[in-house]
């Protein structure tokens, strides 16, 4: 009940400001625009209307249309100067704005760019008290090179085909394709442009701080039907399950890697180690992996890759005995 | 009843909202509908109670002298310059922006921090629109149990107590003045003053175990003049190169190490010299090992025997057999 109250009152707050500046408003669009439903803007107008300045005498109250809002579904208020404003925002609330618009400065276009860095001035300064807990809060990304990011934006806003360097670790390769730009996304701290790929022939995600370079083609983009934006909501990378299953043994030493890679699964080992179960797509990518984690790590299954592993750090010692 | 609290509550901020001078107890009692009927032990607790939930909701109630010449009666007040939302009008483009990061936040606090900030500034006269379609989509999530009460105590400058436990370590109770918040890599981190150690330190999120309490009142210390949290992490966190590395790469393989080179010559015979400004020592070893005998270590020393050290580990590995 209390915190309905507090709710409610925090609405009011901003309510009768807004209505103020608008003049009538379609209930509906009121109600998209806090957030909520007709119906509990209805409940608040009934509230409103037997509140205003002290003394509540019939010329103190503010005054709520109900006609209008009955009869029309717009809702009007008059008599209501002495709230002319909205509160203030609080910390939480320029702190959360400001940092969102710097996390979208990061991969914006250039124009974008511009109207970022004006909107992020007039809010630091309507900040007031909460300006010295801004710069309390950084959200790095790993940088992509300008060019890039302001090429892909550009084609992108133009729905151009691009032509892309990219390098694939896992493989130690730089590699060229052509693709059909979706969209550009933030998450887990990199930059990606999700975009239909005619090499992979296939929806890819492509980091942004590993296209080497980017050309947009004077070409529109036309790719299949079956070209969709993954759903994020469950992290961006998913494994399938046709993807290889791996086991990986890790020394007490080496937790971290669990708390980077995604795995089905993790169970303690004797000697204070782990023992994982990963999916892999490619298996280019574990041989590279298990070969960073020497010492720390070894392959179980696929029996395969940890001869194969094995045999290559065979080849790369021999090199320090010649 | 929700209603009549919240018309209560309204009443109170309007009356202390436009007047001229501080409020007296007996007053407000008598001119705000819902506290007269009341008996003076209800209307003490009410009144109490009232003023609490309007300074959660950020409203700033100024306690002072209802009559200078009589210093006995408290009286209250809300000074509109400390209320009300400063003029702030945005241009389309920067609207536009600001709706687009109201869409950042997939961390259901902050998320909901955006949303009541753009109903304020929809109240203060400006139209943004946060549902138009974007192909620019960054999103900052939070899974962390941590962050809420990290990012709480950050805002109200609350030293906290929390249980850390580094990879393989034991979990240690650590003090902390939480200066800062940052995403470093992908990863959530707070930057801080460790009491414990008597200097700034960086823990992260994941790695915080059980609750994290408050271990002091709030605004117990300062964030010391100057702090940038961005470049404490930057600190913090692996550094500036400070050794270079001289690698012996096959012609064609090794791109991660050649984007990070200082310099690349042909060395004969199909291999390349490659000097590589290195900050951790462990960091370039593991870099070195993933590309297996497509490079070799000539210097320093100290990196090419750990290199040759732990590829002997991955010959000689138990189970390593097929």
């Amino acid at each position: 009940m209390n915190q309905g109250a507090k709710a409610q009152v925090e609405r009011l707050l901003a309510l009768v400001p807004y209505l103020r500046e608008r003049g009538g408003v379609q209930l509906d669009r009121v109600a998209a625009d806090f957030g909520t439903t007709p119906e509990q803007i209805s409940k608040d107008l009934w509230v409103l209307y037997f509140c205003g300045l002290p003394g509540a005498l019939p010329g103190d109250l503010i005054e709520v249309d109900m006609e209008a809002l009955e009869g029309d579904g717009v809702v009007r208020i008059a008599n209501a100067d002495f709230l002319d404003r909205p509160l203030r925002l609080d910390v939480h609330e320029a702190l959360a704005l400001i940092v969102a618009l710097r996390t979208l400065r990061d991969v914006a276009g250039a124009g974008e760019r511009e109207a970022i860095e004006r909107a992020l001035g007039k809010l630091e300064s309507a900040a007031g008290d909460g300006v010295g807990r801004l710069d309390q809060v950084e959200v790095q990304i790993d940088p992509a090179d300008r060019v890039v990011v302001d090429a892909v934006n550009a084609a992108l806003k133009r729905n151009h085909r691009m032509r892309l360097s990219y390098f694939v670790p896992a493989r130690d390769e730089t590699t060229e394709r052509e693709v059909d730009p979706m969209r550009l996304i933030v998450a887990e701290g990199h930059s990606y442009l999700e975009a239909w790929c005619y090499r992979a022939d296939d929806t890819r995600l492509f980091r942004m701080d590993r296209i080497t370079s980017a050309l947009e083609l004077d070409v529109a983009c036309d790719p299949p039907s079956q070209a969709r934006p993954r759903d994020l909501s469950q992290g961006l990378f998913r494994p399938s399950p046709d993807d290889m299953l791996a086991t990986l043994d890790l020394a007490a030493d080496a937790g971290w890697v669990a708390e980077y890679y995604p795995h089905e699964n993790a169970t303690k080992l004797a000697d204070g180690g782990l023992r994982l179960q990963l999916r892999v797509s490619d298996p280019a990518w574990l041989r590279r992996l298990a070969l960073r984690l020497a010492g720390h790590a070894t392959v179980v299954i696929p029996s395969e890759i940890a001869a194969d592993v094995r045999a290559e750090a065979t080849r790369a010692l021999s090199a320090y005995h010649a | 009843m929700t209603s009549r609290k919240s018309e209560r509550l309204m009443n109170l901020v309007i009356c202390l909202l436009v007047a001229r001078t501080y409020v007296g107890k007996a007053k407000i009692r008598e001119v705000v509908e819902g506290y007269h009927d009341q008996t003076d032990d209800a209307f003490e607790k009410m009144f109490e109670r009232d003023k609490e939930e309007l300074r959660d909701l950020n409203i700033p109630i100024e306690v002072g002298h209802v009559d200078r010449a009589f210093e006995d009666e408290p009286g209250y007040r809300i000074r509109r310059d400390a209320f009300e939302l400063p003029e702030i009008r945005f241009e389309p483009d920067e609207a536009a922006v600001v709706g687009l990061a109201a869409r950042v936040w997939q961390h259901a606090s902050l998320a909901e921090a955006t949303s009541s900030a753009l109903i304020k500034l929809r109240a203060g006269g400006v139209d943004v629109d946060s549902a138009a379609l974007s192909v620019v989509e960054p999103h900052l999530g939070a899974r962390e149990p941590a962050f809420d009460p990290l990012w709480n105590a950050m805002v109200a400058r609350t030293p906290v107590s929390f249980s850390y436990r580094r990879p393989g370590g034991q979990p240690s109770a650590r003090h902390l003045e939480p200066w800062g918040i940052v995403s470093w890599h992908g990863h959530w981190y707070t930057v801080g003053f460790d009491r414990d150690r008597q200097e700034p330190r960086m823990f992260r999120l994941t790695r915080v175990e059980g609750d994290v309490r408050p271990d002091g009142k709030a605004e117990a210390f300062t964030v010391p003049e100057g702090t940038d949290v961005r470049a404490l992490a930057a600190q913090l966190a692996p550094s500036e190169p400070t050794s270079v590395a001289v690698l012996r790469v096959r012609a064609g393989a090794g791109v991660a190490l050649r984007r990070g080179a200082s310099s690349i010559r042909a060395a004969g015979s199909g291999w390349d010299r490659v000097e590589l400004p290195y900050a951790v020592g462990a960091a370039v070893a593991d870099l070195v090992i993933s590309h297996g005998s497509d490079v070799v270590v000539e210097a320093p020393d100290d990196l090419r025997n750990s290199v040759v050290h732990r590829l002997r580990m991955l010959v000689d590995a138990p189970g390593a057999q097929a």
